[in-house]
């Protein structure tokens, strides 16, 4: 019998989060390449939309239910999906690394005695035996590793593996009641933040720096993003004088992004913020200071006063936009 | 309250990563080394918990690594940590490898809480809190920016995507910190001064062998500068025509 895969996917309030389906998708692969039978497992209460993950490739799910789920739980949804894992003698598990794959995976793998790959960005496989690629040093570095013991788990970088739908037949759901007995640390509530777009999933995000002078100044970030329809983002000098929130701050000791596109207003470009968003497909620079590191990157620059060309780059995107 | 910090020894953040001849490491020398930014947010609130239960309260701080890590050690004890313990190795281990050999020295403690920062600014594995939370019984948080204790609960909001997750743990807890927790203390001259009579105890780490293994190391492709557009708002328009019909990201 080949051995197993498992996409461990993940809901929120009763959802599968869309990043499920790109580890559906990596996980299809990594079946296939590496001849393995595959099937996802989901934890939670009801799910609505369970049947969706047909049509990305798997059509067998196994739903861990309870109504003590519903909400994440790091001791109780470790402990069961690892009961089921054992039952099932599945060796590879993967997970996104999302706030929530993040935590879950190394409780999984401490307590299965497991190997753990965490933020791949590449798999490969053409050796016979996988390969992961992933950033280290805030993505200053890659650094290419193999498990080296059978027992696996993996987390995938999330907006990498692209997961596309096609019409698949509704999976076989097999529903197993689950009653865990380890629920010390539980999740009660949620406190939405009021920024209308994460950085942390943001397609399109604009940054400010030093060069906006001062938090006041910021309404012309925001209105950019706005007409953008993307996110506020900041660099660690000004969330350190408080002009910003530390979760806009982007960089290293902030948040590693990969959006579409990155626009960088009064950001020179200090080794640890360029390390979180030299990944963006593209770079616009716009600062005064002709030698600033940040254009060094970007692919598109303005060397000019953010004052006046961040207004004027609003008003020319809301034209074209309407 | 019996309360543990654990550090760890990381390369500046202002460091340039150069890979080193084995393709398999970074360049060590000329490379300063710090305190793991986050364990600077998980010592100062290891300090506020012992400050605000008082008593026989001790914050003891925890390192796995070479002899170099005393410095990290060293640095916590200026803060205001009461004694230190280095987990020797030479070797680099992975992320279980170094909850294990935390787990093992710290399983005697009998600890209410431990503090880690939510990752090592290195690996960035994120991994290591939780693994020593499972290997020790403990509950945990990570990510966490705000907590408080009320009777035997701890309360932790943790940051996820588009908010923030409040958790109910049990204590004996593991918790990681997040920046934004608090503003960690500068060392005063007279906590430098203190923390050289303050002992670090050296202890063994068990042999260990990892559960992956390090191919290469390589560093991303350098990306190509571009084109300056021009210097004022005349270069507006076509920044905008180049992100349309060229880049088509908007």
């Amino acid at each position: 019998m080949p051995n197993k895969i498992l996409a461990v996917l993940e809901q929120r309030e009763g959802k599968l989060k869309r990043y499920a389906f790109e580890v559906v998708a990596a996980t299809v692969k990594l079946a296939e390449e590496l001849k393995l039978e595959k099937e996802a497992v989901v934890v939670g209460n009801e799910i609505e939309n369970i049947n969706e993950i047909g049509n990305y490739g798997i059509n067998k799910v196994v739903h861990l239910k309870s109504d003590k789920l519903a909400n994440y739980s790091s001791t109780a949804y470790s402990e069961v999906i690892a009961n089921y894992v054992n039952e099932t003698n599945a060796d590879f598990l993967m997970l996104a690394n999302t706030a929530l794959g993040k935590d879950l995976a190394p409780y999984l793998a401490a307590k299965l005695n497991a190997g753990l790959i965490v933020d791949a960005v590449n798999l490969d496989t053409s050796s016979g035996e996988l390969i992961v690629t992933r950033p280290v040093y805030a993505g200053k570095a890659l650094m290419d590793v193999k498990f080296k013991i059978s027992k696996k788990i993996l987390t995938i970088r999330p907006n990498i593996f692209k997961a596309t739908s096609s019409n698949g037949s509704a999976p076989e759901v097999t529903v197993k009641e689950v009653s865990p007995s380890n629920l010390k640390s539980r999740v009660t509530s949620f406190k939405k933040s009021e920024g209308k777009i994460d950085v942390a999933e943001a397609d399109i995000i604009v940054s400010g720096g030093r060069g906006m002078k001062g938090p006041e100044n910021f309404h012309l970030i925001e209105k950019l993003a706005e007409a953008l329809g993307g996110a506020v983002g900041a660099s660690r000098a000004v969330v350190d004088a408080g002009w910003r929130p530390h979760r806009e701050q982007v960089g290293q000791t902030g948040k590693t992004v990969s959006p579409s596109l990155y626009v960088a207003c009064g950001i020179s470009g200090a080794i640890q913020h360029l390390a979180g968003m030299s990944s963006a497909k593209y770079i616009v620079a716009i600062n005064k200071d002709k030698d600033a590191p940040i254009f060094n990157i970007a692919d598109y620059g303005i060397t000019g006063d953010v004052f006046e060309i961040i207004p004027a780059l609003t008003e020319e995107i809301k034209k074209i936009k309407s | 309250m019996n309360i543990a910090v654990c550090v760890s020894h990381v390369p500046d953040t202002a460091t340039k990563i150069k890979i080193s001849s084995d393709n398999k490491s970074i360049e060590k020398t000329g490379v300063t080394y710090i305190i793991n930014p986050y364990d600077e947010f998980a010592v100062e609130e290891s300090l506020k918990w012992k400050e605000k239960s008082g008593g026989d309260s001790k914050v003891t701080v925890f390192s796995v690594g070479s002899d170099a890590s005393k410095e990290t050690i060293k640095k916590a004890l200026a803060m205001g940590a009461d004694e230190g313990v280095l987990i020797k190795t030479e070797n680099d281990f992975d992320s279980v490898g170094i909850a294990k050999a935390l787990s093992e020295e710290l399983k005697s403690h009998n600890f209410n809480i431990i503090f880690c920062g939510k990752q090592s600014v290195d690996f960035d594995d994120s991994a290591v809190p939780q693994m020593l939370a499972e290997f020790l019984g403990y509950s945990c948080a990570t990510v966490v920016v705000d907590l408080k204790l009320e009777e035997n609960k701890v309360t932790a909001e943790r940051e996820i995507e588009g908010g923030r997750e409040v958790v109910e743990l049990e204590l004996p807890a593991v918790i990681a910190a997040q920046k934004g927790l608090n503003e960690p203390r500068y060392a005063s001259l007279k906590g430098i001064m203190a923390a050289k009579k303050k002992t670090i105890a050296d202890k063994p780490a068990a042999a260990y062998e990892n559960q992956t293994e390090i191919l290469k190391m390589h560093t991303p492709p350098a990306k190509q500068p571009g084109r300056i557009l021009g210097t004022d708002i005349s270069a507006v328009t076509e920044l905008v025509r180049l992100l349309r019909e060229e880049a088509r990201v908007i």
